[in-house]
């Protein structure tokens, strides 16, 4: 009895995950089967678009992370905030969409920088922790600031891009979900390649990994803070645009930043690549769940399904698959 | 070159660690400031190189002049980029960096690329062992080797003065050995000016041209690092030697006579 108890605690987490695992599988098998396989095609596909735009939003987070250290708990609260900021533009003044994203940059632009002087350059060489719990509290007070501006009626952020899908054979494909998979893919290229090759991508991983020592190698660490901040607001505004397109601009757009934990759990908190990886399975695992679970039980488990996913990652590589792990010296 | 007149240093608006302080460190020297824990060496060094703000801590009286110029109220970014850079207690080498991107962080300052790598092959010459090991994450060296590369990573910036605060600590004798050795070549070939603090001694007071004595924030005592190794009190409470040449039992010294000796 011991050895089986022991064995059952060890492997408890991965019991779970290959339940887990072959839980979606079978439904998605047995979709294909019962339903109809392209059904099940056309789910995936839309499943990683979505995926992907989490990726976009997550990414802003991924960056904070690698050359901050800080967990912004904000991310999708910078969302909200930029949606707001152009959603506010285009109803109460008219503006036309270019130049109203133009202000949303701007505002973004400014709002990181003022973050970065205000909130966060105060708490440099401060514990970690204190760091994420201003983060903790900058997200509420942007959800209650956005709508005191400018109102909490619900607006929406239309583009010029059509809504009828595009069909490319079996396969209708959602214009405004490639657009936005397309920029976070083109996007998190961009940052993996400036974190890895170039100077000031090492500067600023060198950053995060201690400020006191970096500012000793000759690094401006309040600049790189700025420039990390703003880049995360700008970003944000991405996201806002493709999100509010899709699920209108209010405050329950914020929410959306919830998916990012789940998407960086998976993926790794550092880790450019994880965040498409991690951003792909949790579209996926989304998309399946509402097409062939939520039917059976009465709908709502796509929302929580990847919260359950990422309960078991922390059990398993806390880490992410392609997070670093932490070295330390015995 | 460096000149520290008369500073004091606090912490978080209380804690007066350095009681003013003198300490100048000469253009090509190595000059050395010894004592125990506490006794603020690490706080002198920090309040030299400017991060002593990310600490709470602050220079609140005297100079720290660089060549003529004050730099006390500079930020640390700004200090390096005028040619003094701290090679930190306990190494603190970034972790997750390899070691060649290690180095490119430390040459921050230096805008030129090319110029760049020509001083990472300097620092390959000096440090073998960081050459093998360029693609390697840095939190997986040794300790000496890691040591190797915090100096090697304070040459990338092109420094006139580096700061070395205990570069021996928790390494065995033999990297010690080697580690001073490579100080004292910069400190020759390369003429870079060096300011080191340490424990050891013997090993430091060796090496270098001048040194200083810090007990409880202030010089005890100054001078040339000969003469010093000559000195009876510091054979008897650094090196462990009493006068005969003997190992001197703690108990059997009347402190009232320590504490009049270092007072005069």
């Amino acid at each position: 009895m011991q050895p089986i108890l022991k064995f059952l605690s060890a492997k408890f987490a991965w019991i779970l995950l290959a339940a887990f695992i072959a839980f979606i599988v079978a439904e998605g098998g047995v979709g294909v089967l019962i339903k109809d396989w392209r059904f099940a095609v056309e789910l995936a596909v839309d499943g990683v678009l979505t995926g992907l735009m989490y990726s976009l939003i997550a990414v802003g987070f991924v960056l904070i992370y690698k050359s901050t250290d800080a967990i912004n708990f904000a991310q999708g609260e910078f969302v909200m905030i930029a949606a707001i900021v152009v959603a506010g533009c285009l109803d109460w003044f008219g503006l036309p969409l270019w130049l109203s994203i133009l202000v949303g940059f701007g505002f973004m632009v400014v709002f990181g920088m003022t973050l970065e002087r205000f909130v966060l350059r105060p708490m440099i060489g401060m514990n970690i922790v204190a760091i994420i719990m201003a983060t903790i509290g900058l997200a509420f007070f942007l959800r209650g600031a956005g709508p005191l501006i400018f109102g909490a009626a619900p607006s929406t952020i239309n583009l010029p891009i059509p809504d009828s899908p595009i069909v490319w054979g079996l396969l209708y494909l959602t214009p405004i979900k490639l657009l936005g998979a397309a920029v976070s893919i083109l996007f998190l290229a961009g940052f993996g390649w400036f974190f890895l090759k170039t100077r000031k991508g090492v500067a600023m991983r060198a950053v995060a990994d201690s400020h006191q020592v970096s500012m000793a190698m000759g690094i401006n660490v309040e600049r790189y803070f700025a420039v990390a901040w703003v880049t995360a607001g700008v970003v944000a505004l991405l996201g806002g645009l493709a999100w509010g397109n899709m699920i209108g601009v209010d405050t329950q757009l914020a929410l959306v930043g919830l998916k990012v934990f789940p998407v960086v759990i998976l993926g790794g908190l550092d880790s450019i690549i994880g965040v498409i990886v991690g951003g792909i399975v949790v579209g996926l695992v989304e998309a399946l769940t509402a097409g062939f679970v939520d039917p059976y039980v009465g709908g709502g488990m796509k929302d929580f399904a990847p919260y359950v996913l990422m309960v078991i990652m922390l059990m398993i590589r806390p880490y992410g698959i392609f997070g670093r792990r932490l070295i330390e010296r015995i | 070159m460096l000149r520290l007149n008369n500073i004091e240093v606090m912490y978080n608006n209380v804690i007066l660690v350095l009681k003013g302080v003198s300490i100048n460190i000469e253009e090509g020297k190595i000059t050395t400031i010894l004592g125990a824990n506490g006794a603020g060496k690490t706080t002198t060094l920090k309040a030299i190189s400017g991060v002593l703000r990310s600490e709470r801590g602050e220079v609140t009286h005297g100079t720290i002049e660089l060549a003529g110029e004050r730099i006390d109220r500079m930020m640390g970014h700004d200090i390096v980029r005028k040619g003094v850079v701290q090679v930190f207690e306990g190494r603190r080498v970034f972790a997750n960096l390899t070691c060649a991107e290690n180095l490119i962080a430390g040459a921050h300052v230096e805008p030129s690329s090319a110029a760049m790598r020509q001083r990472m092959d300097m620092v390959f010459e000096y440090f073998p062992r960081i050459a093998e090991r360029r693609h390697g994450r840095a939190g997986y060296l040794s300790g000496g080797e890691q040591q190797m590369l915090a100096i090697g990573r304070s040459l990338m910036s092109n420094p006139k003065v580096i700061l070395l605060d205990e570069p021996s600590l928790g390494l065995a004798p033999l990297i010690i050995e080697e580690i001073f050795t490579i100080i004292s070549r910069l400190n020759k070939e390369q003429g870079v000016t060096i300011g080191l603090v340490e424990q050891n001694a013997n090993l430091a007071l060796r090496i270098s041209d001048f040194a200083y004595v810090m007990e409880n924030g202030s010089i005890m005592m100054e001078g040339p690092a000969a003469q010093l190794l000559d000195n009876a009190d510091i054979k008897e409470f650094y090196l462990g030697i009493s006068e005969h040449g003997e190992r001197k039992n703690y108990r059997d010294v009347k402190s009232y006579r320590r504490r009049k000796r270092w007072l005069s």
